[in-house]
């Protein structure tokens, strides 16, 4: 007899430690990876797995090894057909060292392999890189939340949960399914007997009837004990399905001037910024759509693909995409079943009159639609310290510096490196924070 | 063999379908067991067979086979190398681990049908088992009654070490002993055995005692003659060598003895990585003859119990086929070759000795006079299984018939030419070359780097010098050579040489020092 063990319902990640050791040993290339299949991926495929190739700084394992391109050396190799001693074969790989070992083939293979990195894994790499404090990351990666719902009966359970009435109903049945004898029954057998009993001369008839009559009472006593008044086949719990707490869907619009101004370092920022949104909105909506708008002096609702990657020329008119966007909502998303966000990027160009009609059109009706409205200004770096903390700036910034006085959910920040775009996040988030505190 | 089987005889059937159950599995063994101890006479440990899931075997890859590792980055890259390689489906999984252990562990995949199961249950339980239990360089050399509790120790050690020290340092000197695996086993003089737990415990204690009373001041005392040699500068460079016991083959050892830089908990580190290095030495000597044992065995007993009846047909054939498909050996010129297949070389040797054993011919006759026609292959199995490892076993019993049959050839490899030549064939003038050389490759002495400590001057700039004894002109790889000694440098705590010395002339071929790196 061997000991056979089961070990098949032992914990199955061993060796997850060991993963979590290797990726922050290779952690500087991954995130370098990760920035850039972000750079050319699209806004939603963010928050999902990402298949990464080995990395190879870092994570080699040096030990002495033979050189092959030197000294000499012996193959015994099987399946001889033609060859003599003295025969002379050309090397493989234009004769520089090359050997037929088996070992060769691995190391190619594990220097071009891939695997794969999960959400959470690709989100930690990601916000590392924007330099997001560890609540920030925490509410990103935050599970949904669930609630218990009543759905049907269950067999099983927690005695709290017991459905009395369920299995009072059960119970009754199989009572009279299996003829069980009510009390009422043995109640009137008893005082049969004990009516007959009062007699004082028993004839052998009564006798005999008595006796019967006990018999029975014994009989049905028994079935009584045998037939449980409750059995546990009759017990049912209620079952609870967890779901999904409801809520509401969220539409987020993305304007960006796309004139020739914004460069490829200009829209690689904005497009950080609206990831980052992105993820924020999936997280707390159960569904969110992503509207494109590009604008030069005319407005367009675009693809993803257009919106990064084509340029167009012609000059730089804000209100247009605001317009557009007014438009779509009225359109598409009744701001009583969708939340609105929306995140506007631009280096700050806009026509010189039109600033005034930006101010009317938000002030006047897209703010009142937006649960949040961010417009980032993306900034030269050197710019940077000019700018830093002053009112003065382009016009656009000049004319947005007045909403962002009277409407609370209007945020505006200048961008120039992507840990800048955090801040932005910050206010959203404490708002947030106070909203769930009161 | 039998045909099918009569009607009566269905009973006698251990299985007749491919799910498998436990109580067939423990059927099944009891017949195998009765067959391997009575028949064939093999002796094991009691064994533990423990059924796996596919991820619990893809863990077990990724920490050596071993039930229990300690945690480090590298496994992790191991784990997802294999799981890779499995997801694509490019390499299907082992159908079963053993564990050199007293009990011997022996795990089995739970997707392996009955007939599978049966199949690596004489493989592993009793091929690898025996092989385990009465090789002489795993009796000598390897302790399997205490491997398990020393894994536990060293497991809940490091992360002992990882709390208080923080993982980066205690990542560091691992990595850098990794390095050092293969340089860190004793090849000729046997390990001293594993310490017991509560040796170990004692020792800890020492060592805590020494740190909570250490008092720098006596550091800064001159130290009395006579106080380790190495502290006279008089005395003669032999006696220097001498006193640290130089040269010193275990570089590990060497370290962690005399170390400069090392902390105790580090060294305790180093310990742990050399001893099981030197736990897995014999294993990487004796892969031809350990798989060959194993294949042997289970071949030998699946067709016995067929031929008893005991196993049907259909599941026969199941288990011949995997059983050809592990002792496949495509040609040289085939594209799935990549080298000598360790089971068919291990199994068509053994299937080779008990034919001559038993049906010797004149050439035979001829090269095997001891055992040609001495009508027991068992006790000659028994025997080579016990005595030999790879290299001796290939030199000893390759036969001629064998190597016509394989058409074995060597190719003779310089560097310098542009051609291989064909050095030696199966023919008359070729038998004992192709078997020596064969048995070469399969000896770790010969094909692996020799890297020796040989010299340190304690007094002076502290330089460690390594001497690589280079045959056949074989050189270090440079960037690998590099790096390893960085790594050396990291325990060592000062700089480190290496130097080839061509092992015929004794000529030096190349030096390198890290100090010539770092300036």
């Amino acid at each position: 007899m061997p000991n056979v063990i089961d070990r098949r319902l032992n914990p199955k990640d061993k060796s997850l430690g060991n993963r979590q050791r290797f990726l922050r040993r290779a952690r500087e290339e991954l995130k370098r990876t990760i920035r850039d299949q972000i750079r050319t991926g699209k806004i939603a495929d963010v928050d999902a797995d990402h298949s990464v190739s080995m990395p190879a700084k870092g994570t080699g394992e040096p030990t002495f090894e033979n050189a092959r391109d030197s000294g000499r050396r012996h193959h015994i190799l099987p399946g001889n057909k033609e060859f003599m001693p003295g025969d002379r074969l050309p090397k493989p790989g234009g004769g520089q060292g090359g050997s037929p070992g088996p070992g060769l083939s691995q190391r190619e293979f594990e220097d071009d392999f891939r695997f794969v990195l999960s959400r959470e894994e690709v989100l930690d790499l990601f916000f590392e890189d924007l330099e997001l404090p560890d609540m920030v990351k925490l509410n990103l990666k935050e599970v949904l939340a669930y609630k218990p719902r009543r759905a049907g009966f269950a067999r099983t359970g927690a005695p709290t949960n017991i459905n009395v009435g369920r299995t009072m109903r059960n119970s009754h049945g199989r009572r009279i399914a299996l003829k069980r004898p009510r009390q009422a029954e043995l109640d009137a057998l008893a005082a049969e007997i004990e009516a007959l009993e009062a007699n004082p001369v028993p004839g052998q008839a009564m006798r005999q009837r008595i006796a019967e009559l006990r018999e029975e009472l014994d009989r049905l006593t028994r079935r009584r004990k045998l037939i449980g008044y409750v059995d546990p086949v009759d017990i049912r719990f209620n079952r609870f399905d967890p779901q999904p707490i409801p809520t509401a869907k969220a539409v987020m619009f993305c304007l960006m001037d796309v004139s020739g101004s914004m460069g490829e370092r200009e829209k690689d920022l904005a497009k950080r910024f609206f990831v980052l949104l992105h993820l924020f909105l999936k997280r707390r909506y159960d569904r969110t759509e992503i509207v494109f708008i590009r604008h030069t002096h005319e407005a367009h609702e675009v693809d993803e693909e257009t919106f990064f990657y084509s340029t167009q020329s012609g000059g730089t008119v804000v209100s247009t995409a605001l317009e557009e966007m007014r438009r779509i909502i009225a359109e598409r998303y009744p701001p009583r079943e969708w939340n609105i966000y929306a995140a506007q990027a631009s280096d700050g160009d806009n026509f010189a009159t039109d600033s005034e009609r930006c101010i009317s059109l938000l002030e006047g009706e897209i703010m009142k639609l937006c649960q949040y409205f961010a417009y980032v200004e993306i900034i030269d770096e050197r710019e940077r310290h000019i700018f830093g903390a002053t009112d003065n700036g382009t016009s656009l910034w000049r004319a947005y510096r007045s909403i962002g006085d009277s409407c609370p959910n209007f945020q505006m920040t200048r961008i120039a490196r992507p840990a800048d775009i955090y801040p932005v996040f910050r206010q959203l988030f404490a708002k947030q924070q106070t909203q769930k505190g009161g | 063999m039998n045909p099918t089987p009569r009607r009566g005889e269905r009973s006698r059937l251990l299985f007749s379908d491919s799910d498998w159950s436990f109580e067939k599995l423990s059927r099944a063994y009891d017949a195998i067991e009765t067959i391997a101890l009575d028949d064939l006479g093999l002796d094991v440990y009691p064994n533990q067979l423990e059924i796996i899931s596919s991820e619990q075997m893809l863990d077990a890859y990724s920490s050596v086979g071993m039930p229990l590792m300690y945690r480090h980055w590298s496994f992790g890259k191991h784990f997802l190398y294999h799981e890779q390689l499995y997801r694509k489906g490019l390499r299907g999984l082992a159908y079963e681990i053993v564990i050199n252990s007293d009990p011997c562990i022996v795990y089995l995949m739970e997707e392996n049908t009955m007939a599978l199961q049966a199949l690596v249950t004489a493989h592993a339980a009793f091929g690898h088992n025996h092989f385990f239990k009465n090789n002489y360089l795993f009796q000598q050399w390897t302790d399997a009654a205490a491997i398990l509790s020393y894994l536990d120790f060293a497991k809940s050690y490091i992360v002992r070490c990882e709390e208080k020290h923080g993982l980066a340092a205690v990542e560091r000197v691992l990595d850098a002993a990794h390095a050092l695996m293969e340089q860190g086993v004793f090849r000729y003089r046997r390990p001293p055995r594993l310490s017991s737990e509560k040796e170990r415990e004692g020792l800890r204690e020492r060592l805590e005692y020494e740190e909570r009373t250490f008092n720098d001041l006596w550091r800064t005392l001159p130290r009395s003659k006579g106080d380790g040699g190495e502290r006279d500068e008089d005395r003669s460079v032999s006696e220097r060598k001498k006193s640290l016991n130089l040269p010193e083959e275990n570089l590990l050892y060497f370290l962690e003895k005399n170390s400069l830089v090392l902390e105790p908990w580090q060294r305790e580190l180093l310990r742990i990585v050399r001893v099981i290095a030197q736990y897995f030495y014999p294993q990487r000597q004796t892969q031809v003859m350990n798989e060959g044992c194993a294949t042997f065995v289970h071949y030998t007993i699946m067709n016995t119990l067929f031929d008893q009846g005991r196993i049907g047909e259909g599941a026969m054939l199941e288990i011949l086929r995997n059983h050809s498909n592990v002792v496949f050996q495509p040609g040289f010129d085939d594209p799935r070759f990549s080298g000598i297949n360790p089971y068919a070389l291990g199994f068509s040797m053994m299937q080779d000795i008990q034919r001559i054993s038993m049906e010797p011919t004149a050439e035979d006759r001829d090269w095997f006079p001891d055992i040609a026609g001495n009508g027991d292959w068992r006790e000659t199995l028994l025997e080579a299984w016990a005595n030999h490892r790879d290299e001796s076993f290939i030199r000893q019993y390759l036969s001629p018939a064998l190597i016509r049959k394989w058409r074995l050839f060597v190719l003779d490899d310089s560097a310098q030419e542009q051609h291989f030549e064909v050095a030696s064939i199966h023919n008359e003038r070729g038998y004992e070359k192709v078997r020596s050389a064969l048995a070469n490759g399969y000896d770790i002495g010969m094909t692996r780097p020799d890297i020796q400590v040989v010299d340190v001057d304690l007094l002076g700039d502290r330089l460690l010098r390594l001497q690589q004894t280079v045959k056949n002109g074989v050189l270090l790889e440079k960037e690998s050579r590099e790096a390893t000694l960085r790594h050396i440098k990291e325990l060592w705590g000062y700089d480190v040489s290496l130097a080839g010395v061509d092992a015929e002339t004794g000529a030096m071929l190349y030096e390198h020092s890290t100090k010539q790196a770092s300036t």
